[in-house]
């Protein structure tokens, strides 16, 4: 009713702003530069938090330092044009960390999906009182800082005092979780760990908001739970399968305190440019390559809105 | 017949109901394990920690892990604690008020650009804020920010998809016919917004309020971009910090797991408080 209401009140002045129709509003058209104040310290916010800094990057990244003499004398700031974009297009190192990420968030993120998927789908069939103790568990290692939750699963892994270990040793078997392509598992274990319970909530929100007429019909024809789940449920919420799946397509590219953490104990498996975010950390603060780092970030940020934009399309193609 | 007509629905009804319980118990119990882990770990000492089960208890050293952590460098753990209820207050609180304004005002007003800016807020609040981090860093470190506490404050305060939930909240709570009245009452647009429409937009507020402050409790790349004084660390920076000292040779296992433990329980009572607010804020962030 009050977006009925209010889209009445909106819509009118809108073909004509600034111009007093025949039914004149003066509060609302003389008055509407004031909802430019209210926005305006969010505004200035964004321009010295997102605005400046990208463009301060975009400068810096024009920039190389380079050593006077042999290498002993003070180093100078020199303009090199676009020398940083082809360095990094020719860094192999670089887009293998990104083809890493890829791969592995190809892997990764279907399975914690898939489980995400599978517990909301569960959850929907569960009698009430027993639903919000299973959400509240599987929400637990959401609310848990990823530091912690990474901390955790570094103290699992490793050889002593781990009880997997415990239990494989009894089971006369041992596995070295950053041995090779184990690393992988290591890492997408903690990272669908974190994940599982607040892409459940999201699905589980879809599919809560879908009519329960839809699926009683397909009840009363005898279609069974699982029937119903697969062709009823699941093809009604791909939408937000398709969100889920692209928020977890960025934060792999932008993949950063987990393999950071978990490298403590395992720098040959994972190295300094394991994933794209490390090699720009490491770049910058260890060699204090602050320029070329800067390149690189906004290289990442363009592949990122491309891999976005071209997962969307991807999937949208293949709902319809 | 018309038994096994009648029973052919159910049988399969109840091992499905067996397979539901039994792979949700599966889920729940690997979401619990690790966190399991965690509690156990924090009682036992550095030889019991190494020398027995991982998941059971062994003679209770909680206390003493606790005073160890309480004197460890001159109460380090507290004021890491401490600066992570400041970073997290102060930096949702302004968050907040600017991101509920700034909804307010795209909610609320036709002017000029407004459509533009909203778009730019829904495209920014795509982009993660790792990526951020590099060209904030480099910014700051030019005007002299770095390594105060104004180097975090400041981009914590600017969230965009805070705004997005501000206007979101504040065209389905605020309506249009009661600002009208005020402004025919003579009501200035600021004592309108102060004293009528936030109020009504109180919930929404609180929800804002709530996700910042996790969201910044448990960010830890930005501090570890801008802080170098050990005594400026969140705790989450912290806790890297001592895990990074526990692999270059001193064991500071104890400390990291219970500290790990305790840094979560500030967070829970938090949660835990304001249940009813987090769910709609995940379900108002999603579904819209």
């Amino acid at each position: 009713m009050s977006t009925a209401l209010r889209r009445s009140s909106v819509a009118p002045p809108a073909p004509a702003p600034g111009r007093a129709g025949k039914r004149p509003r003066p509060a609302r058209a003389r008055g509407a530069y004031k909802g430019l104040l209210f926005t305006l310290p969010f505004l200035v916010g964004f321009l010295a938090t997102y605005v400046i800094p990208i463009g301060y990057a975009v400068y810096q990244s024009l920039y190389q330092k380079k050593s006077s003499g042999l290498g002993f004398g003070p180093t100078r700031t020199v303009f090199t044009g676009l020398a940083n974009f082809t360095d990094t297009f020719s860094d192999t190192s670089f887009w293998s960390s990104i083809v890493r990420v890829v791969l592995l968030g190809a892997i990764q993120i279907p399975v914690m999906l898939g489980i995400s998927l599978l517990m909301a789908l569960l959850l929907d069939s569960v009698a009430a009182r027993a639903v919000r103790f299973f959400r509240s568990a599987l929400l637990i290692p959401y609310v848990i800082p990823t530091v912690v939750s990474t901390l955790i699963w570094l103290f699992l892994y490793s050889p002593t005092g781990s009880p997997i270990h415990d239990v494989l040793g009894r089971a006369g078997a041992d596995f070295d979780f950053f041995g090779g392509v184990a690393t992988y598992l290591a890492l997408g274990n903690v990272l669908t760990w974190q994940g599982i319970g607040f892409n459940m909530i999201l699905i589980s929100a879809a599919l809560q908001s879908l009519p329960r007429e839809m699926y009683e019909a397909a009840h009363l024809d005898g279609a069974g739970e699982w029937r119903i789940a697969w062709s009823v449920k699941v093809p009604n919420i791909t939408g937000i399968l398709v969100l889920t799946g692209m928020f977890s397509v960025i934060a792999r590219l932008q993949l950063f305190g987990e393999p950071l953490i978990l490298r403590q104990v395992a720098p040959e498996s994972i190295n300094t440019d394991f994933t794209p975010m490390l090699a720009i950390y490491y770049k910058a603060f260890q060699t204090g390559e602050y320029q070329y780092a800067a390149a690189q970030s906004l290289i990442l940020a363009l592949v990122t809105g491309v891999l976005a934009l071209a997962y969307f399309r991807f999937t949208n193609r293949g709902a319809k | 017949m018309s038994t096994a007509n009648v029973k052919s629905p159910m049988a399969p009804s109840l091992r499905a109901k067996a397979v539901t319980t039994g792979l949700l118990v599966l889920f729940v119990l690997y979401s619990l394990a690790p966190t399991w882990f965690l509690l156990v770990s924090s009682t036992k000492n550095q030889t019991d920690l190494y020398s027995t089960f991982g998941l059971w208890f062994s003679a209770n050293h909680f206390m003493d892990n606790l005073r160890e952590i309480w004197a460890f460098h001159d109460h380090l753990f507290v004021r890491w604690i401490g600066n992570s209820i400041l970073y997290s207050g102060v930096g949702a609180l302004g968050s907040t008020l600017i991101s509920v304004a700034a909804g307010y005002g795209l909610a609320k007003f036709d002017f000029r650009g407004r459509s533009a800016i909203f778009g730019t807020i829904v495209g920014a609040s795509l982009l993660p804020g790792t990526l951020l981090a590099l060209p904030l860093y480099l910014l700051f470190a030019q005007i002299g920010l770095t390594n105060t506490v104004w180097s975090v404050l400041i981009p914590y305060f600017v969230n965009p998809f805070g705004v997005y939930l501000g206007k979101v909240y504040a065209d389905s709570s605020v309506p249009a016919e009661l600002l009208e009245a005020a402004r025919i009452d003579g009501a200035g647009e600021l004592r309108t917004f102060w004293s009528i429409s936030l109020k009504l937009m109180t919930t929404g507020a609180i929800t804002i309020f709530m996700l910042d402050f996790v969201g910044i409790w448990n960010n830890f790349f930005l501090p570890l971009f801008m802080l170098n004084g050990e005594r400026s660390f969140p705790v989450t920076l912290g806790l890297f910090a001592w895990e990074k000292q526990s692999q270059s040779g001193i064991n500071m296992n104890t400390l990291v797991l219970t500290g790990s433990l305790l840094s979560i329980i500030p967070l829970a009572v938090f949660m835990f408080a304001l249940q009813k607010y987090w769910r709609s804020g995940v379900l108002v962030g999603s579904v819209k």
